[in-house]
This record gives C-alpha cells, structure tokens and sequence, in this order.
C-alpha cells in the first residue's frame, strides 16, 4: 500500500491497532467503529489525535457525537466497484462538516481518482500499482468539467454569474486534494 | 432542441479524450481486460458475440437530421452500414472496432452526442414519452426535465459506481408512452390543485429476472426539487442496495425488501436533510432549458386538411397508413407520424445508412428538423403538416420505412437475441420475423387491432416481454431454444406485469402458439373495441390456456 | 466473453475442441490455427483431441490474450461434418457464421 497526501508519497503517521491490541499512549491512532466507541472514554484522556476506521457497508451511525473530535476517516474499500464510501465521503463533508483527513484505502483505480476527490476524500492509500504510480507522475487525466456541485465545493470554480448554478470547474491541472 | 455551449463542448471532448487514452492503454496492453471492461462499458462499448458492440446515448430520444445523418456516416464508414435502434432509445452498433473508437467518438462529439453512460453500474440515459412537446394529451414537454436529470447524472461522482444500472423515464402526458412505472425512477409531470408544475414520483419498477411495478412514493413533487430528490433516492439506493448478489442489486430489490412506506420514509428523510443546495432548481434556469425546446414556429391551420383528405379519397393505402401510423397533435393542422422499423421479415429497430439519411432528409424537410426514437423501437416525425403528409408518405415508402403497422401485432419490440448478444439464451429476431410474416396481411392486422408483442432472448428482458400483451421469453433447454409466452404485461399508466401461460414451445411450434393466442381472443372479444389487453383483463388466461394446451 | 468455458469441461465424453476468442484490436470472431495466427476461419483451427492437448491449446491462446493479441479465449466443442468442422453449440455455431437474420446488402461487403 501507498499513502498520497495532496499527490505526494508519505509515511503513514497514524496507528491502527489490531483487534485485541492495546492502543499505544501517544501519536494518532484509529480504532474500528464499535471500539472507538466502545472505549471512546479512555480514547478521549490521550491528548491525542483520534480517527475512525469505516469497514465497507458499515454506516456512520453512533458517530454523530463523536466525530467534531475525530482528525481521520479511514473508508476501506475492498474492491473497487464498492461505491458506497463515495456517499459515506459526501456525508461526512456536507452533513457533518467533517474537515479532518478522508482518506480511501484499497482497491483505487486511477480513473477513481477524480470522481473520490470530489466526494470529498483527500488522501489515498493505495493497493493498485498502476494507480499508485499515475498518482507520482502527475498522471491522472480526467475530465474538469462537472454537472453538479460535489463535496468539495470551496476547491471548484462555480459557474460564471447568469449561467447554470449546477456547473462546476475543476482547476487545471488536476490538483490531487 | 437542447445545443451545447462551450462548457458542454468541453465536458464531451475531455470524456472523448479520457476513453481515448483508456482505449490506447488497452491497446497497448498496459490495461487488461478485467481492468478495462468496467471503462468501456461506462463508455457503452460491449465486447458481444460477434465483435464489439457501441452503444450511442440518443438522450430522451430526440435527434436532428445533421444528427442522424452522422450516424449514417458512422455505419457506413465504420460499421455494417446498418444501426439498431433499442429500447432505451438508443442507438447500436453492432461491427465496431476498438482501435476506431476515438476516432467514432470525435465524429459524435462534433455533433454533441456520445456514448457516455450507456452501460456499466451508473445512472443511464434518461428516456421519455416520443411524442414529448408535440403530443395533444401533454401536461407539459418532459424534455427539459430529463435534459436536466441528463446533466445532473453525467459523471456524478457519487453515483458512478452504484449497487447496479440505474434508469430514469419522464413523461409529460397521462396517457404513459415512456413506461415510467418500469423504470428505477419514474416521472409523470403533472399539475397540483394550485396549477403548479410538479411530479409524481415512482420509485422501484424495472423487469430483468425479478419483474416489478414502481411504487408511487410522492404524489407531487415540486419541480424545484427535481434534482435534489432524485439525489435522495440514489444516496439511499447507493448506501443500502444490495451488493452481495447481482441479481438482487437493483432498487426495485431494495424498495422490495424495505417495503414501500419504509424507503418512502428514508428518502424523505435524506430528501429533508439536504435540504436547499445548488441542486435546487431556480424558475429561471428551468426556464431557461425550456427555451431550447420551444415548439418550432408552426403556422395557424385549420384542424382539418383538405389536400390530405382528398389524397386519402385516392388512396387507400395511404388512408391505412394514417389509421395507425399518424397521431393527434397539439397544434391543429398538425399530426405526428410513426416510421415503423418493422418492415415484414426484417430485424426490429434496424435502419440502414441510407433510410437514416433518407428520415434526416424528410425531417429536415417536413418536419421541423426533428426526430424522435421510440422505445418501441420506431421512428417518430413529430412536427408533420398534414397538408405535406402525401408527400411525406411517399417518400418513406420508397424507402421502406412505410409500414402502416404502429401499435399493432406485427409492431413487436424484439432485442438482439442470439443472433448478436453475448447473454442470450435464444435468438430473438428470427421469431420476430416468422410472426411479422405469419401476420403480415394487412387487413388481419388491422382487424386484430392494438396488441403488442414483446420477445427477449433471456430472463434480462431487454425486449420487455413481460410488459407485452403478449410476451417472448426465449430460454436454452438442453441445448435447445425455448419460448415461454406470457399475457396480460403492460408497460402504459395501468402497468402490469404478464403472466406465464403454460409451458414453453419450440421455435417451431412458437408462431403457431402465438397465432392460437390471437385467434382465442378474436374469438372472446365482446366486440372489435374490445382490444387484447381489455379481453385479457377480463376473461383471465384461462380460455388462452385451454387453446394453447388442449391437445397436452 | 465470448464462449462458455464450462462447455468443454462439462462433457462427461471428451469432444474434440478448438480454441476461439476475439481479435483486441477489432473485435472479430477468431479461431487459433496450428501456426499460432488467429482468423475467422475455423476450418484451419487447430484441433485438441484430448483434455492433455486441449490445456495446451488453452494456454497457447491464454499466452496471446498476455500479448494483447485476443481476448478472453476459450475451448469450444466441434464436430466433423462431411469435410467441414462446425461448433457443436448454436451460440458457437452462430459465432462462427454470423447472425442467422438478414443483413442489409451492403453488410455483406464487409465480409
């Protein structure tokens, strides 16, 4: 796997503790939905930065209080026409004004790119090989011109006064979040 | 008509360039063809029997004749010289080649179409009623609600990779000619008690292996919120939709196993919580697309035609034509005329390069540059002058798009079958050709009067059998094609879901069933403006079954 | 896809089979001669008359699909007929001959 933060390659500086494995003292960590909730109290008395890890088809029920305090979503896709993290991603931008890290984890195609930026997601962690190396070499191509507002609204380019409210522009070139 | 702007130019030409560079990775082998096939298929590009198939988006079915006339230069130069129009109203190529694809897709471009969701699990082209702007029973042109559904889905980038394919159809008339309660999402433009334009909203119909009528989840829906409740019902359909079996990921499932009260509460639910965006629709943007598809200007005539009327003295085929193939129009002195694709004995939906060019010729013409593609599978001339429908009826008969068969037995909607698709179990097109010769005296059909017949070559029912007054379904047993047949399906307002008859027949026995299952309802009609369906929904299948099996 | 692989396999009696695909660059139906070409004409195509043989004609053409020459081969059952070889299925026989409906003239032209 490969983490891209804004189309760079980077370490990955959070945590995930295994099932049954203690979560350590310091540094981010993210825990599975029902742990972190589960043991939100003792999470909550580490000072640290805290994130949730979304399993493909869970929701984010039971998350509502919780996630002003969160600083990353994990969504986990394991294939990659499980599209359901693209609707988990908008949620949490437009319902909850989630403004931490969305990152995509999996099974990413390089033509998904785009379509997951504009859903909201801003980091990628990659299995793919192909799209890994598309994401390095500044070569994701993909169309900049949208037909609806997405979820990452502030990043596009509205439609010119007088034209249809609908339209949006990606900047060129294609800016990986 | 709906133009581009710069803006639309541009997002088709990025797309054209996108597939271009997938089409040459996978080419070049960088992409293999698990990698690759959900692209081209987003791009309606089908790897089916013969070689790969194109499917080209006719977006509610409404084209012009520079329009037409391209896709008689693509048969010509890059296929067989022959296209198939669907029942998605669309338009097929059966012979294409990958590598002529970029080059097929910038000739579509020129003329602002292309091939963009055509196929794969996303929001397809949005269909409705053939007679839109034009009909006489029209609450109001559904075109410029399905060009703006058409927009809103294009590449949207929560709904590219849903649960399963997902259908949209508008009508803007009671009488329903889109079949809106098959659809994923159906639309009936309609008007409330304060004269106020909105929607009734079906959510859940569609056919496939699990037939289903929609269910009527709002009564009115204002149209300023068209596309912010359409987006509702997709969030719904993408977060809970199954994806663990194929055959259950439609959302006519979802909707099934949730119950209707339920998924109305969910979107509902979602549809509030959204709430105003830049998805609400302004009345001057609406507006603004209706002006694109503002009624030619058309002259002041009176209701009546004495040049027709005397031409229809003379000419008794021409007065045949008109009973079934001419439609009442909004505007008097006008009439809407059905080019049937379904000459005796040749595929269903077929034209070839030079009856395209000879329709785009004629509309140009005589009808106001339009053309509009049926789900029936015809061609529609909507804008006709009676005065110039001698003229008009001449022509199209030279070139064999004459037939005076609309709406009648041999009219039948038939998918590929077999003979070109991949998933088909049975050939579908022969069976078609064998009934349309069994029936083809003209008087007999005419004394049949309306009955339509459906046939599809496997249970995915792209030839919408069950919704047939009579339906095909072609299955494999042992190696062997088989015909079901079932009665009493209807895809207008009193949509229903046909019946299975009896046991299946062989190809060779099938016409002859079907011609039992005609003669049993001449038979119990009560009177010839009894039609088959009427028939049907009174006496119940079991005079057709006692015919069909009475020797058994 | 193009032919179900099963087919060969199922039968309980081995058949004789060749291997068929489509072409990547043009879609046409082809069959895998003994020389390693491909083409429409499956009175040239090789013939496994074993399973052992039928896997290796099977991973020759899996070979070319590698080399983006084909896609999605298989094995399909044929029968000898009177000098001709033909598919033993209908969809196969259909695939090697082409729609059995009429075609407009000019269709033929490209055949």
């Amino acid at each position: 796997m490969a983490l891209f933060r804004h189309g760079v390659r980077v370490a990955d500086d959070w945590t995930f503790p295994a099932e049954g494995e203690a979560f350590p003292d310091s540094g981010p960590v993210a825990l599975p939905r029902a742990r972190l909730i589960a043991e939100w109290t003792a999470l909550e008395a580490r000072n640290a930065p805290l994130g949730v890890v979304i399993a493909s088809g869970e929701k984010l029920d039971g998350l509502e209080a919780i996630l002003p305090r969160l600083s990353l979503v994990k969504l986990v896709i394991p294939r990659y026409a499980d599209g359901r993290l693209y609707s988990i991603a908008r949620l949490l931008r437009d319902r909850y004004s989630f403004a931490g890290e969305i990152r995509a984890s999996g099974d990413v195609l390089r033509d998904q790119v785009a379509l997951l930026v504009r859903a909201g997601v801003d980091t990628f962690d990659v299995a793919h090989e192909g799209t890994a190396r598309a994401i390095e070499t500044g070569g994701i191509v993909a169309v900049t011109h949208h037909y609806q507002p997405a979820s990452n609204d502030a990043a596009e380019a509205h439609a010119a006064p007088g034209a249809r409210p609908w339209l949006r522009r990606t900047p060129v070139p294609f800016p990986l979040a | 008509m709906y133009r581009y702007d710069e803006f639309d130019h541009a997002f088709v030409n990025e797309r054209v360039a996108e597939f271009s560079d997938q089409v040459a990775r996978r080419l070049s082998g960088e992409l293999t063809e698990d990698q690759f096939k959900p692209l081209r298929l987003m791009n309606g590009v089908y790897l089916q029997l013969h070689a790969y198939m194109l499917r080209i988006a006719i977006p509610y079915g409404t084209l012009s004749s520079r329009q037409m006339r391209r896709l008689a230069h693509i048969a010509r130069t890059y296929d067989r010289d022959y296209g198939h129009f669907t029942t998605r109203q669309n338009l097929q190529f059966n012979w294409i080649r990958l590598a002529d694809m970029p080059a097929i897709l910038k000739e579509l471009a020129e003329v602002e179409m292309h091939a963009i969701q055509t196929s794969g699990n996303c929001i397809r082209n949005v269909t409705a009623d053939h007679f839109a702007g034009a009909a006489a029973d029209e609450v109001g042109d559904p075109r410029p609600y399905a060009e703006i559904l058409r927009q809103w889905s294009s590449i949207h980038p929560e709904f590219t990779y849903l649960p399963r394919k997902f259908k949209l159809a508008v009508t803007g008339a009671p009488n329903d000619r889109a079949a809106i309660q098959v659809h994923d999402i159906g639309l009936e433009l309609k008007r409330n008690a304060k004269g106020e334009i909105g929607f009734a909203v079906f959510v859940g119909g569609g056919q496939g292996r699990t037939p289903m009528v929609a269910k009527r989840i709002r009564d009115f829906l204002p149209e300023a919120d068209l596309l912010t409740y359409c987006e509702a019902i997709l969030r719904v359909y993408n977060l809970d939709g199954r994806r663990d079996n194929k055959y259950k990921a439609r959302i006519k499932i979802l909707v099934h196993e949730m119950g209707e009260d339920e998924m109305r509460q969910a979107v509902e639910r979602e549809f509030a919580a959204i709430g105003r965006t830049a998805l609400t629709l302004p009345a001057e943007e609406i507006a603004r697309i209706q002006s694109y598809f503002a009624p030619p200007v058309l002259a002041t005539l009176p209701a009546h035609s004495d040049v027709l009327d005397k031409a229809k003295a003379a000419d008794p085929e021409l007065a045949r034509f008109l009973r079934r193939n001419l439609h009442a129009h909004r505007t008097p002195g006008y009439g809407i005329l059905t080019v049937s694709l379904k000459p005796t004995g040749l595929p269903p939906g077929d034209a070839t390069s030079a009856q395209m060019d000879v329709i785009a010729d004629i509309a140009e013409r005589y009808s106001a540059d339009e053309i509009r593609v049926s789900h029936e599978q015809n061609l529609v001339l909507p804008w006709v002058c009676l005065d110039d429908i001698p003229a008009v009826y001449a022509a199209l008969k030279r070139a064999g798009l004459a037939t005076p068969n609309a709406g009648l037995v041999t009219d039948i909607i038939a998918c590929p079958g077999l003979d070109y698709c991949a998933l088909a179990n049975a050939r579908s097109i022969p069976v078609a050709q064998r009934i349309s010769e069994r029936f083809a005296a003209l008087d007999r059909q005419e004394e049949i009067g309306e009955l339509k017949l459906k046939i599809s070559g496997c249970i995915n029912a792209c030839g919408h059998h069950h919704v047939g007054h009579i339906g095909i379904l072609g299955v494999d047993r042992k190696g062997e094609e088989f015909y079901q047949i079932t009665l009493g399906g209807s895809g207008d307002e009193t949509t229903s879901i046909g019946e299975i008859v009896g046991r299946g027949f062989s190809s060779d026995e099938v016409v002859d069933a079907v011609e039992t299952v005609v003669e049993t309802y001449l038979k119990i009609r009560t009177s010839p403006a009894e039609k088959f369906l009427d028939a049907y929904r009174r006496v119940g299948e079991a005079p057709f079954r006692e015919a069909l099996y009475a020797d058994a | 896809m193009s032919a179900n692989p099963q087919q060969a396999r199922k039968a309980k009696v081995f058949r004789p089979v060749v291997a068929t695909s489509n072409d990547l660059a043009t879609g046409a139906v082809v069959f895998r001669h003994g020389d390693g070409t491909w083409s429409i004409d499956i009175g040239r195509a090789e013939i496994a008359e074993t399973p052992e043989d039928g896997d290796r004609l099977l991973a020759r053409a899996n070979a070319d699909q590698d080399a983006c020459l084909i896609v999605e081969p298989a094995l399909i059952e044929i029968i000898r007929e009177g000098g001709f070889v033909r598919p033993v299925s209908l969809r196969e026989l259909i695939r090697a001959t082409g729609p059995t409906v009429p075609l407009p003239p000019e269709a033929y032209a490209h055949l």
